[in-house]
């Protein structure tokens, strides 16, 4: 069957692409986009380690279908750093050792921006039930939550 | 394994033609958190997906003048919950939606979905039973609407018929003096299936006396239940002490669970109960407080 060809937006470029039905869009942004920060943690939308943001929507892109891409805009990791500046969540998450094995930290970033562009001023409570869906098997999570936190903290000192 | 022809018709007219015209399986797509991973693990190989959510209807849920609501099929969870007269109105439905998955899958996941995926521990369909919603079903006969309880048949399988799918739901206006809640049992806090779930809704008189309830089961039989007799354990009381143990009788009575890794019969069965005189307080506690 012949693929389809799908035209959208990634990090603000146009981009397009070909792919088969049964391909995600993680599938598509991997192997043939070349953005791997997006990781393949379960394929069953359990771990997060794939999350995106599709359309302003947090979501597991290993859920969504490459072909529902098709004129959309789709944020991944590869856009969170501008050029070598790093996000403050990324340079919190380094300073506070948030990770370990890196595997879901890419995810966890994912989240906890969407979650920060939403409420910048989220209890531990709400970090931690917005992030549930993002599994870590390293670092026990406190220090995710409290990398998180102080950015929002830096965040918010910054805009008063 | 066959290559899989992909739909994403704008009109309701289309997608219906797409559906009744597929040589093989054909399966809708609006969220995707269950056909997805069903794909993945070859639980199902169709010959044909239609992706229903470039359909305005499937995508829109809007407050009625009379104060029901129209909820698109394919309406995420995240997007619910973003509408506030709806949260305030029926916070029963939108915990149970609530609690399907994480935020990520909060952001697909569709009431559409989780009740044509059809499985008995589905959060949101005791919910949606007990509020007295109707599904909105369109087909190659036209229109129909049917209570969601009759969609779901068995464990994965539905009344709808060789190409008819889901298109909204018709939810009622909040009734003066009603109230509802869902609760449900996991072992964990947060991210797993229901060991048990139960929806109720009530609408009290001025006195606090129960004047009509529905109650409804999840988990515990191979379909989502409506449970009669535990309404009519609380109808005309005031919920006090016998009524509640009315209805968790009631309950446990209808109980016909499985035994698996997330709970025995014996402890599904009373947990229904416990359940049920809970969801039961805290619908009556809004149905207060309006």
């Amino acid at each position: 069957m012949a693929k389809h060809h799908v035209t959208t937006t990634i990090n603000g470029e146009p981009v397009e692409f070909l792919c088969s039905t049964r391909q995600t869009l993680l599938d598509v942004l991997r192997d043939e986009l070349n953005l791997t920060g997006s990781k393949e943690g379960c394929a069953s939308g359990d771990c997060g380690a794939c999350s995106v943001v599709l359309d302003g929507r947090l979501v597991c892109s290993c859920l969504v279908l490459g072909a529902e891409a098709e004129g959309k805009t789709v944020e991944t990791i590869e856009g969170m750093a501008q050029g070598d500046s790093l996000h403050p969540l990324q340079q919190n998450f380094l300073e506070d050792a948030a990770l370990q094995c890196g595997i879901c930290t890419p995810g966890f970033l994912v989240a906890a921006k969407a979650l920060l562009e939403r409420n910048p001023d989220p209890t531990e409570t709400e970090v931690r039930y917005w992030l549930a869906g993002n599994l870590c098997r390293c670092t026990g999570y406190d220090k995710i939550i409290r990398a998180v936190m102080r950015t929002a903290d830096e965040v918010r000192g910054e805009a008063s | 394994m066959q290559s899989v022809q992909f739909e994403a018709p704008g009109t309701v007219e289309q997608a219906v033609a797409l559906l009744a015209g597929a040589t093989g399986d054909a399966r809708v797509l609006a969220g995707g958190t269950d056909l997805l991973v069903q794909l993945r693990s070859h639980l199902v190989d169709p010959a044909l997906v239609v992706d229903i959510k470039h359909i305005e209807e499937t995508r829109t849920l809007v407050r009625n003048a009379d104060g029901s609501y129209t909820i698109g099929s394919a309406v995420a969870g995240a997007e619910a919950h973003e509408n506030a007269q709806f949260v305030a109105d029926w916070p029963g439905v939108m915990e149970a939606w609530d609690l399907i998955g994480s935020t990520q899958i909060q952001g697909r996941a569709s009431l559409g979905g989780n009740l044509c995926n059809a499985s008995p521990a589905a959060d949101s369909v005791p919910a949606m039973i007990v509020a007295g919603m109707t599904a909105n079903i369109a087909g190659p006969g036209g229109r129909r609407s049917v209570p969601v309880g009759e969609v779901p048949v068995a464990p994965g399988r539905t009344s709808l018929a060789n190409g008819e799918f889901v298109v909204s739901f018709t939810l009622p206006a909040r009734p003066a003096g009603g109230g509802d809640a869902y609760l449900r049992l996991i072992p964990r806090t947060e991210m797993d299936i229901a060991v048990v779930g139960c929806g109720v809704a009530l609408v009290l008189d001025g006195g606090g006396t129960v004047t009509s309830a529905r109650v409804s089961l999840g988990a515990v039989a191979p379909t989502v239940l409506l449970v009669e007799d535990a309404a009519r354990a609380i109808i005309g009381t005031t919920l006090d002490d016998d009524a509640l143990a009315a209805l968790d009788a009631a309950c446990q009575a209808a109980c016909s669970p499985i035994n698996d890794k997330r709970g025995t019969i014996v402890y599904r069965t009373q947990v229904a109960g416990v359940l049920a005189r809970r969801a039961a307080r805290i619908a009556a506690e809004r149905a207060g407080s309006r």
